[in-house]
C-alpha cells in the first residue's frame, strides 16, 4: 500500500516535502518502516534518533499500520 | 480547567495570567520562554518554530491532565508560538495556579521540563552562516 508520511522539521528537507508517498507492504510494522525508511532516505541515520507516530500518537515498534493512517515521522523535538 | 494554544500570533503574558487567576488560588507560577540571542558562543540571528499542532495539542493536553493529577492546582495554560521569533520573543508560556506556591512552582518545572521532552514542535536556529534544527544530530 502507499501511505502518506506527514515530515516535519529536518525530515521535511530529509524527505523532500511535508508530505510524501511512500510504498510498504500491507502488514507493515512501525520498526519495519523506520527500517525502510533509513533505507530510502540514508540521511535519516544521521539523526540522533527518529519516532513514528500514527493518529497523532507516539507509536511504539510493533504497531502496524493499517490503510487510512496518519502517519508522521517525528525528529527529535526542540518544542519550549 | 485547562487552556492550551498553539498559535503563529504573539503571546499575551497579562491575559494569561488574567485566565488562569481564581479567587481560591494564593500563587501563579508564570514560566516565560525566551529567544535568546546566543547558543554555544555563536550568535543566533532568529528561531523559526514549526509544529504537529494536532499531535503537539494532544501531548500538551497530556502534561496538562497529568498536572492536574498530580498537584492541587486550579488551572493551566500552555501556550505555543510558531513561526519566525526574533531575539527577546516569546515562544512559550505555562501559568499555573493554585492555593499555595510550592503546588505552583512544581507543577510548572514539570510541564515545561516535560514539554521539551514530548511535545512534536521544532525550532530551527539561524546564523550569520547558516542554520540548524535543534537536537537533530549528536
Amino acid at each position: 500500500m502507499t501511505i502518506n508520511i506527514l515530515a516535519f522539521g529536518i525530515t521535511k528537507e530529509i524527505l523532500g516535502g511535508a508530505s510524501v508517498g511512500f510504498q510498504v507492504g500491507d502488514e507493515v510494522t512501525v520498526e519495519l518502516l523506520q527500517a525502510s525508511l533509513e533505507q530510502q532516505y540514508p540521511r535519516l541515520q544521521e539523526l540522533t534518533s527518529f519516532m513514528i507516530a500514527v493518529n497523532g500518537t507516539y507509536a511504539t515498534s510493533g504497531t502496524v499500520i493499517k490503510p487510512g493512517d496518519e502517519v508522521a515521522i517525528i525528529p527529535p523535538v526542540s518544542g519550549g | 480547567m485547562i487552556d492550551l494554544k498553539i498559535s503563529a500570533e504573539p503571546l499575551n503574558i497579562l491575559s494569561c495570567i488574567d485566565w488562569v487567576m481564581t479567587p481560591q488560588s494564593g500563587g501563579i507560577d508564570v514560566f516565560i520562554g525566551t529567544v535568546r540571542d546566543a547558543t554555544k558562543g555563536k550568535r543566533v540571528i532568529r528561531l523559526e518554530f514549526e509544529a504537529y499542532e494536532p499531535m503537539a495539542l494532544n501531548e500538551m493536553k497530556k502534561i496538562a491532565e497529568t498536572v492536574l493529577d498530580k498537584w492541587p492546582v486550579h488551572k493551566i495554560l500552555i501556550h505555543h508560538r510558531t513561526g519566525t521569533l526574533n531575539i527577546g520573543e516569546i515562544p512559550v508560556l505555562i501559568a499555573i495556579s493554585a492555593a499555595h506556591r510550592a503546588a505552583a512552582f512544581d507543577a510548572c518545572r514539570y510541564a515545561i521540563d516535560t514539554l521539551k521532552q514530548t511535545v512534536p514542535i521544532w525550532k530551527k536556529e539561524v546564523f550569520e552562516d547558516g542554520e540548524v534544527w535543534v537536537a537533530a544530530h549528536p
